[in-house]
């Protein structure tokens, strides 16, 4: 094992922590934009409306991320001409831009199948019970129906989010220096294959138990309406009851 | 392309059997009652999902081979020419494989655990030996039960396959890269892999959905 080069290559590594967080930070973000209509238009009744959204999902959830990749990357060059009478060759030029829009997109399709599910598993009795009280439409689903929706889509969700930050490390395939791409660029060159590869591994690790360590207290936190009281818990009624502290 | 259609369902295949090995393992060391072989699938399971299949594959293909090339030659003067050559099918199988075993070890415990107990109990009554209940009753319902699970773990270890273009397998996304390099037409040979995936995706769907009903057969509705 050979220490020296993991030393040497850390504030490398520091640098793609940073563009792997910023990827994943921004594609969750717009990705999750996109969701939300996305399930709503894939619950309508209009087949003109679901049909499209359907099908987009299919694409996107039945083919690799790889392909998805380098279909965007590599598959825009075909299209060159058209693109520069656009004038948008300068973005799909870019690793970087095509990196986050694959991405984007993969998990918009993702996410909108995770809210899809957490809406159809909202309880009927809570909408008509909402209906009963007047609610209609807009409303509806903005004081009911979302609320419930997100607490319920929100584990899956979570994972979603760590898949999408694994699936970050696809970028260093289109040359962009996220930490496997300094992992990858390094040991090209120093041939030191497993202590980069180990050593990106573990920053990967750290990164993604911590990720499940705040999102398993945020979800404590949200929850907590649904616990049981400390007094209600087995063991505690043991306890004698002493009134509120004094302050 | 179509060779790469081959490729690529086989490396699945395979990992997936792999995956299943491994996951039966894993779901039998995290139910055992011994503490050590709970703990190492514990953190088995915990490490492998959270590193990214591609550091891993990297990592078993070019990392593992030189890193026990190296703890071989530093056992004795006599290893000083020990070579490994692990082949991307291989390595690549293996990887999957190791990192799918994660998953259906979940899966499979999960399984067990919904396994009414009264049915272990009543094989156990009727005479039957370890072998033969595991075989006759525990296995038969824990596929019910896993069956769906293992579908998932199959579509996104199909897809997976992909990533074994990085370390040059031949397989439909390798065999694209090349056809697009040679042709410079990168987005019809792309497309035309994203197609084949839909369709394997669309033809494990059906069969899943057949292999859920025949497993079912038993069961009252």
């Amino acid at each position: 094992m050979d220490w020296q080069i993991i030393i040497d290559t850390l504030p490398k590594f520091l640098e793609g922590t940073v563009l792997t967080i910023q990827i994943t930070v921004i594609s969750v973000a717009i990705g999750l934009v996109l969701a939300l209509p996305l399930a709503l238009l894939r619950l309508s009744s209009n087949p003109l409306l679901w049909a499209p959204v359907y099908g987009f999902v299919f694409f996107f959830r039945g083919t690799p991320l790889l392909v998805q990749l380098f279909l965007i990357y590599y598959g825009s060059g075909q299209f060159r001409d058209s693109f520069e009478a656009a004038g948008l060759w300068f973005l799909f030029r870019d690793p970087w831009f095509c990196g986050v829009l694959a991405l984007t997109l993969n998990t918009a399709a993702y996410t909108s199948e995770i809210l899809r599910g957490g809406i159809l598993a909202v309880p009927h009795g809570e909408i008509e019970a909402g209906r009963a009280t007047g609610m209609s439409g807009l409303l509806l689903y903005r004081r009911i129906i979302l609320p419930k929706a997100v607490r319920l889509a929100f584990p899956a969700y979570t994972n979603e989010v760590i898949f999408l930050l694994q699936a970050t490390s696809l970028v260093s395939l289109i040359t962009l220096m996220d930490i496997t791409g300094v992992a990858a660029r390094t040991a090209a060159r120093s041939f030191d294959y497993y202590e980069l590869y180990l050593t990106a591994a573990a920053f990967y690790l750290v990164i993604v138990l911590g990720l499940q360590y705040i999102f398993k207290r945020f979800e404590w936190r949200v929850s907590g309406h649904l616990r049981a009281r400390p007094e209600d818990r087995p063991g505690a009624a043991a306890a004698p009851a002493q009134g509120p502290a004094p302050r | 392309m179509l060779q790469g259609l081959k490729v690529t369902l086989l490396a699945g295949v395979t990992s997936m059997v792999v995956a299943i090995l491994l996951g039966l393992l894993g779901a039998w060391a995290k139910l055992s009652g011994s503490k050590p072989a709970r703990l190492a699938a514990e953190a088995y399971t915990t490490v492998i999902r959270a590193i990214p299949e591609l550091v891993l594959m990297l990592l078993v293909y070019y990392g593992m081979t030189q890193l026990t090339q190296d703890l071989v030659r530093g056992l004795s003067e006599s290893f000083k020419d020990f070579r490994l050559n692990l082949d991307p099918f291989t390595a690549g199988v293996l990887t999957l494989g190791f990192i799918y075993g994660a998953f259906t070890t979940e899966v499979f415990r999960g399984a067990f655990l919904a396994v009414q107990k009264g049915q272990l109990e009543a094989a156990v009554a009727c005479g039957m030996g370890r072998a033969l209940m595991v075989r006759r009753v525990l296995l038969p319902q824990m596929m019910r039960y896993a069956l769906p699970g293992l579908g998932n773990v199959w579509m996104v270890l199909i897809k997976a396959t992909a990533l074994m273009s990085v370390i040059q397998l031949p397989e439909l996304v390798r065999n694209a890269e090349i056809a697009a390099g040679a042709t410079r037409m990168p987005f019809t040979f792309y497309f035309a892999v994203a197609l084949l995936f839909l369709c394997i995706t669309a033809v494990s769907m059906l069969g899943l959905q057949g292999a859920e009903r025949w497993a079912n057969r038993g069961v009252r509705r």
